[in-house]
């Protein structure tokens, strides 16, 4: 096992030049791609060394998205939780605010580097795939703003579940194709932005939502959401004067978990928690979207991964409550931080996420999107078992607005 | 894992295989091949089987199998369906080298080219499968997601195996690349005749005349066309620019239209396939005449 072998002197030096972290990640895609490929990586092999290219992203991150994000203690959720606890236990919790980013979620991070990416390489079209659509809003918005064409691909499936999402695409200019092969949910929507890419590699460049994918995407998504943890890490040292004892995220395919992660990989006295999707429960086949806690390696959208498959290595549809977290695979990084033992990952069921959505919204006022209170689901185990003086920071990556239909149907509300 | 080398170190030494063997044999009859993509348990085991045994008849020179894969990324609509409903009949990798098996039982000399994705491989264990697959009868792969960027996982193992590894070429695939692709590649080159999926539109002839000369300034191997050829006028046109078409989305349509409501094989299948072979055998007999 790879987590018995020496202890690295740094768990933040990869991928290696061919896209891998340890046996993950890597480049399998059609011939079609290959050259796109390299080309996209020379591309922000350049952007990354060129600071006009940071200037404009930093300029934008304060004047469009609103960076840097809040870094806020939930002051009565921590005592709710210590209360629970019998009084004797009960860490504090901070937030990362990445709701409050323009768009409402982490996505816009993301999608601001790949637009500016996109107008170096002369692309004049750009397609991405969404799951609970915060990407689709996020990439329609930095398609808006820099007068890119923006087609989204959508499982038929999450179009109805998250119609909210859906106009604000469509008010935003982009087109959004339904997707029904499939069970219509992220990895349908994926494959057919693939068949899309492969169709018109010429002009158009594919803005992937998430940590995952060929290489470069896998490493390019995690620099660009890494502003996250630079950000809370910078933050807790001026509010708390120390590193947190506990950071907690939310892994659908891992982009804004792996934005936090990143820069607190080498604290040693930091320990991670990634919260994968438990859905119906671990024991329960196809019932969950866990890839890495219920799955094995597998080959999947152009890297080696975590996938959640059958005995004759069929990828299955898996099942969350939340939309963005209902994907079969999960970003390279994650699959080797996991081996590696750096990162524990746990499942948080639906129902502990609807639980936790419902504790944030009355004892902080913030509605959280179903994502990341899966990561408070797990919050609130964990609080209660750490002592009084120490410290969790959770990223608060989405904000709840588009779940509030859903949740409410499970609530019985007629909305 | 196996040993890093990025290159295959004997190609030189690699004996004949069944499909070195045939397609000499088509090239000197002055004919483009004719190469019949079906998947494997399309639209249950038992037709599938039939149709397998009934294309060489036909007059398929080389037969590519599909292993079915839940999440086709490079196919169309067509292929897409038709792999849905081989799942769904139940087809397993297992069941996919038993069809082998079986049409090996009776033919000994048509090449069989084993068509899919990674995953289904990589699950079964690349070491299991080469052994398994090449005992069964199989004389080729082509794995769509396994670029050369990625030989070590299979390209390298199959040819030790002596089982060929078929690359695929596109029109982004430009002269620089091409040596890194055409570098282990063996039995013949796939080229895909457009920028897309399968299943979707046809390129024109005189390009794909170009792009086939183009890649044969790298390699001495035939090359394929593939991608959009549909009818008999297809194979005629485009196997006059290669040395040979390969027709996949066509006659899995032809599997599907001979369905009855419930989406299961009738009497009409079978026949309904090979007659389509049968016609675009006439094709590719024709472009002799043309070429
Ligand atoms: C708010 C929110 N959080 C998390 C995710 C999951 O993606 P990732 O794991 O890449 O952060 C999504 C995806 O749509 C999302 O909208």
């Amino acid at each position: 096992m790879a987590g018995a072998t020496a202890k690295l002197n740094s768990y933040r030096t990869g991928p290696d030049e061919r896209g891998h972290f340890g046996s993950f990640g890597g480049r399998f895609v059609a011939e079609t791609l290959m050259p796109l490929i390299l080309e996209l990586e020379a591309a922000y092999t350049e952007a990354k060394a060129d600071p006009a290219f940071h200037a404009e992203l930093a300029d934008l991150h304060t004047h469009y998205v609103g960076r840097p994000s809040p870094m806020y203690y939930a002051e009565r959720l921590t005592e709710h939780l210590r209360e629970k606890a019998g009084g004797k236990g009960g860490a504090k919790i901070y937030f990362k605010r990445d709701e409050l980013n323009h768009t409402g979620s982490h996505k816009i991070n993301n999608c601001l580097g790949q637009i500016l990416l996109a107008k170096r390489m002369g692309k004049t079209r750009i397609i991405a795939e969404t799951g609970a659509g915060q990407h689709g809003v996020a990439s329609a918005t930095v398609c808006a703003r820099f007068g890119f064409p923006c087609e989204v691909y959508m499982g038929a499936t999450d179009v109805e579940r998250q119609a909210p999402n859906v106009f604000r695409m469509k008010l935003l200019g982009a087109e959004v194709h339904p997707v029904t092969a499939g069970h219509g949910t992220l990895k349908d929507a994926m494959n057919e932005a693939l068949r899309d890419w492969v169709t018109n590699v010429e002009s158009t460049y594919y803005l992937i939502g998430t940590a995952a994918g060929p290489h470069p995407y896998p490493a390019m998504v995690r620099d660009f959401q890494s502003i996250i943890g630079t950000e809370a890490r910078a933050q807790i040292l001026e509010m708390e004067g120390r590193l947190p004892d506990a950071i907690v995220a939310c892994v659908g395919g891992g982009s804004n978990a792996i934005g936090l992660f990143h820069p607190f990989l080498d604290d040693e006295t930091v320990a991670i928690y990634g919260v994968e999707a438990g859905g119906h429960g671990l024991d329960v086949y196809n019932g969950h979207a866990a890839s890495l806690t219920g799955g094995r390696p597998g080959v999947l959208h152009g890297n080696r991964t975590y996938l959640l498959q059958d005995a004759d290595g069929q990828i299955l549809e898996g099942h969350s409550i939340s939309a963005g977290l209902d994907y079969p695979g999960i970003g390279p990084e994650h699959s080797w931080l996991k081996d590696s033992g750096r990162v524990t990952y746990v499942p948080a069921t639906d129902r502990e996420a609807l639980e936790a959505f419902q504790l944030l919204t009355r004892t902080e006022g913030i509605i959280p999107a179903l994502e990341p209170a899966h990561a408070l689901a797990h919050v609130a185990r964990l609080a209660p078992t750490m002592d009084r003086d120490q410290i969790i920071v959770m990223n608060l990556c989405g904000r709840g607005d588009k779940d509030v239909f859903t949740v409410g149907k499970l609530l019985g509300f007629d909305l | 894992m196996t040993p890093s080398t990025s290159r295959d170190p004997h190609p030189a030494a690699r004996p004949a295989t069944r499909i070195d063997v045939r397609l000499a044999a088509v090239a000197a009859e002055g004919r483009p091949a004719l190469v019949t993509f079906i998947t494997a348990g399309d639209p249950d085991y038992d037709t599938s089987l039939a149709i397998l045994n009934g294309l060489p008849a036909a007059g398929a020179d080389v037969i590519e199998l599909g292993m079915p894969f839940s999440d086709p990324m490079a196919e169309g609509p067509p292929i897409q369906a038709s792999t849905l409903r081989a799942l769904n009949a139940g087809q397993t990798m297992l069941r996919t080298l038993d069809m082998v098996r079986a049409f090996r039982a009776h033919d000994a000399a048509t090449p069989i080219v084993l068509m899919g994705y990674y995953n289904p491989i990589y699950i079964y264990g690349v070491d299991r499968f080469l052994a398994d697959a090449k005992a069964a009868g199989v004389d080729g792969l082509i794995v769509v997601d396994l670029p050369p960027e990625e030989d070590e996982e299979l390209c390298i193992p199959a040819l030790a195996a002596g089982v060929n590894f078929i690359r695929l070429a596109t029109p982004t695939t430009d002269d620089k690349r091409l040596p890194a692709v055409l570098a282990n590649t063996s039995g013949f080159v796939y080229y895909v005749s457009i920028l897309g999926i399968t299943g979707t539109a046809s390129a024109d002839a005189s390009r794909v005349g170009d792009a086939v000369a183009r890649i044969k300034r790298h390699t001495d191997l035939p090359v394929m066309v593939g991608f959009g050829v549909k009818t008999r006028e297809h194979a005629r046109s485009m196997g006059a620019e290669a040395d040979g078409v390969v027709v996949g989305s066509a006659l899995v349509n032809a599997v599907r239209d001979s369905l009855d409501a419930e989406g299961r094989a009738t009497a009409a299948t079978v026949g309904a396939v090979t007659a389509l072979v049968a016609d675009l055998a006439v094709g590719v007999r024709e472009a002799h005449v043309a070429a």
